[in-house]
């Protein structure tokens, strides 16, 4: 649930004492600011007149992707390479470590290798903080199952204080398929212990139980729920469960939870739309509206994403680099 | 309980003296003496021994603690035959004398599947290898656990399979359980059903808030409810004995207070975890708390805590399900379920009776003459039936420490938990087989 809260040694990673970053659950408001503050500078930073810089010259990030994702581990390979790092992506097929090698093997094996840190994805919740009990390095969540996505959480909260320059207040709906989605916990965790209102509208289908505990509101319809919302966050919705098992068919779906401009005029006029990626287009978001650059963030949520990844990279190493001669 | 013959010669004359007798069969609470001679009770009461022991007689002071029948735990797994690194007989019946069981029935979900009378032969050949418990087993309702095709019921049962069950899964399919329960009828054996209805029950942890939090996927009290009052039809319909396995609801329970009070031959039991834990104990994906059935939310845990207090519950079963590390050190979702029990059978239940809700002698029934009759054997200070007993000290405080259990497997998310009962001594057929 939470991250690991045992606190480093060594307190160069100033508001962020702990070891990992497994979760957005358990961690405090200030601790969550301290991020977004560090995530900031970076993104003020033109990577192109910049270029790299070597605060992890020496360092080693590895990549172990047990599920397939090309976004989030190119975005961290690049925030780490743009950091000096010297970077090694592991993809593994799931399906062969449930035959033989199991993930206490595979981190055993990585912890031989002393990465500095690791980031995972997993396809079960629970895998990336099991993982980081047994291994020796920082751990960052790339996702666990229907667990949390931290680093989505923050670059979508970097995001939106860019746009309308504040969380407090703001009511923002998260919309579609929310019982699998890590997206939607790291979001709800986020934006709740920064004060805003959250609401999640998905057909009871896709509606985890007694989502109301959280903290946020449930709706079962759009135009409901999208009333009067500052932001507007879609979620992803995986093809194998459109087809009948959870909903009946794409058409319907989109017919009753695709962002169209329509649906989209019950939010506040200027709200904002966001999609962590990658896009159905014309399953949960119009294709139009999805690149509309007035309203959509989504170009931006994906530049946001580097800058997060590359300012957790930074403080997870903190500790380590000022107790290592350089 | 009764026992297949080839027993070795008994000892014999043994005086129990300065106990406190506990016979719930009888209703008997009195402090007193028992007489075993050979592998039988002799004798008992408050008055016997008054003027001291004969000599000849060897004589067991049990300084004022607790003399009961042994445990019965009508639910266990022993992983033997096929899955040995995880437990096996002689294991398994180690523990269970350290936890006062005198007869243990195991569920046939071993591999080989006990569906055949070869599988039942080789219990009982281990068990008499072994001269320590008292060990039976079920024989599966349906052919390799499949759910399809019945088992010979009949020929399993005169060579000594106690019921019938599929151990952790439920016979789904409603012909097929309706099949079972009007052929057991027959043989008067009973069936016993792990209660969730499949399609149901595909998650892995109890649905609610912590699930939705931890993003995993939940099973609803619904699975539970949904396959008790489809059987109690059954039931009703054949008139075939049914006993729910570890009851986890209070949905449930309800019902099948409803089918007693109906007069249904209905039964059920749950398992020390159920009224001791809820959810919570899954906290941040703890796979020493995975079961099947789920913890439940502490409304229901209150409810199963109350159906023993008001006898809707008629068992206590250890539910002793033994997993090495590979198989609970994994993500939370693919984690095998189970809690090891044995050992702690006798000083969870006990709770209930330390917090003031039941009585002594009620709960020592939910161990011993209840599931006995159950299963059609003999659990009571009777003179005549086998010496097969219990002494504890039913106060006496102790921290749970998996890590020094005697059962291969260690996996139980009792550590560092507080209990009070300490079994001192586990007798069967008059011979101790367990002396703290």
């Amino acid at each position: 649930m939470s991250s690991s809260k045992t606190p480093t040694q060594n307190s160069a990673s100033g508001g962020y004492p702990h070891r990992h970053l497994l979760g957005i659950e358990g961690l405090s408001q200030s601790e969550i600011v301290f991020l977004l503050d560090e995530a900031a500078e970076y993104a003020d930073l033109d990577p192109h007149r910049h270029g790299r810089n070597a605060l992890l010259a020496g360092h080693t990030v590895i990549n172990l992707f047990f599920e397939n994702s090309t976004r989030t581990r190119t975005s961290f390979e690049l925030a780490a390479k743009r950091l000096g790092a010297d970077v090694i992506n592991m993809s593994v097929a799931w399906s062969s470590i449930k035959k033989g090698e199991t993930l206490i093997d595979t981190a055993m094996t990585l912890t031989a290798m002393h990465p500095d840190v690791l980031v995972v994805r997993h396809p079960d919740s629970g895998a990336v903080k099991l993982l980081s009990e047994k291994v020796d390095c920082a751990v960052i969540n790339g996702g666990d199952g229907a667990h949390e996505h931290p680093t989505q959480g923050l670059l979508d909260a970097l995001t939106i204080i860019r746009r309308l320059g504040k969380l407090e207040g703001l009511k923002v709906a998260v919309c579609g398929d929310i019982l699998h989605s890590r997206v939607a916990r790291s979001n709800i965790h986020l934006l709740t212990a920064m004060g805003a209102r959250v609401r999640v509208i998905a057909p009871p289908t896709l509606m985890p139980g007694r989502v109301e505990e959280l903290g946020v509101e449930a709706f079962t319809d759009m135009r409901e729920g999208l009333a009067g919302c500052d932001v507007v966050m879609m979620l992803r919705l995986q093809t194998e469960r459109m087809q009948g098992s959870y909903v009946p068919s794409i058409r319907e779906y989109f017919h009753f939870y695709g962002l169209d401009r329509e649906k989209l005029a019950h939010a506040k006029p200027d709200a904002l739309v966001m999609h962590p990626g990658p896009m159905n287009r014309g399953v949960e978001i119009d294709s139009e509206l999805a690149d509309d650059i007035d309203r959509s963030a989504i170009r931006e949520q994906v530049e946001m994403g580097v800058a997060v990844r590359m300012a957790c990279l930074d403080i997870l190493t903190r500790p380590l680099r000022t107790g290592r001669r350089r | 309980m009764q026992r297949p013959p080839a027993r070795p010669v008994a000892p014999g004359r043994v005086a129990y003296v300065n106990a406190r007798l506990l016979d719930p069969a009888s209703g008997l609470d009195a402090p007193g003496a028992l007489l075993t001679e050979g592998a039988e009770i002799a004798d008992r009461g408050p008055e016997l021994f008054k003027d001291g022991v004969p000599e000849g007689i060897e004589t067991v002071d049990c300084g004022g603690a607790c003399l009961a029948p042994g445990l019965v735990d009508m639910r266990v797994q022993l992983r033997e035959p096929g899955e040995e690194h995880k437990e096996t007989i002689s294991t398994a019946s180690r523990a269970a004398a350290i936890g006062g069981v005198t007869s243990m029935v195991a569920l046939p979900n071993t591999e080989p599947i006990v569906d055949d009378v070869a599988g039942v032969e080789f219990v009982a050949r281990r068990a008499r290898e072994e001269k320590s418990v008292k060990v039976y087993t079920y024989g599966a309702v349906t052919r390799g656990l499949e759910g399809h095709e019945l088992t010979e019921m009949g020929l399993l049962t005169a060579y000594g399979a106690l019921g019938f069950t599929d151990g952790l899964k439920a016979v789904a399919d409603a012909q097929v359980m309706r099949r079972a329960l009007a052929y057991s009828t027959i043989f008067d054996t009973v069936i016993l059903q792990h209660p969730e209805e499949p399609s149901l029950a595909r998650g892995v942890m109890n649905s609610g808030a912590l699930a939705t939090r931890l993003g995993l996927s939940g099973i609803p009290v619904q699975a539970e409810v949904i396959m008790v009052e489809r059987d109690l039809r059954l039931v009703e319909m054949t008139g075939g004995r049914y006993h729910v396995s570890h009851v986890s609801t209070g949905a449930a329970i309800e019902a099948i207070r409803g089918a007693k009070k109906r007069g249904l031959p209905v039964s059920c039991d749950t398992a020390p975890h159920y009224f001791t834990l809820n959810e919570n104990s899954v906290g941040d994906y703890r796979t020493f708390a995975k079961v099947s059935p789920p913890l439940r939310s502490e409304d229901d845990r209150k409810a199963v805590a109350e159906g023993l207090a008001d006898g809707t519950i008629d068992a206590i079963a250890s539910d002793h399900a033994p997993q090495d590390q590979d198989a609970k050190r994994l993500p939370f979702a693919l984690a095998e379920p189970g809690i090891v029990g044995l050992e702690t059978l006798l000083a969870l239940s006990l709770a209930p009776v330390h917090a003031g809700r039941m009585g002594l002698l009620e709960l020592l029934a939910c161990l011993t003459s209840r599931p006995a009759a159950i299963l059609k054997g003999r659990s009571g200070l009777t003179r005549g039936w086998p010496a097969d007993l219990v002494v504890f000290d039913a106060e006496k405080p102790w921290t749970i420490d998996p890590d020094r259990f005697t059962s291969k497997s260690k996996n139980a998310p009792f550590e560092g938990h507080m209990v009070q009962g300490r079994v001192l001594r586990t007798v069967v057929d008059g011979r101790p087989i367990f002396v703290a």
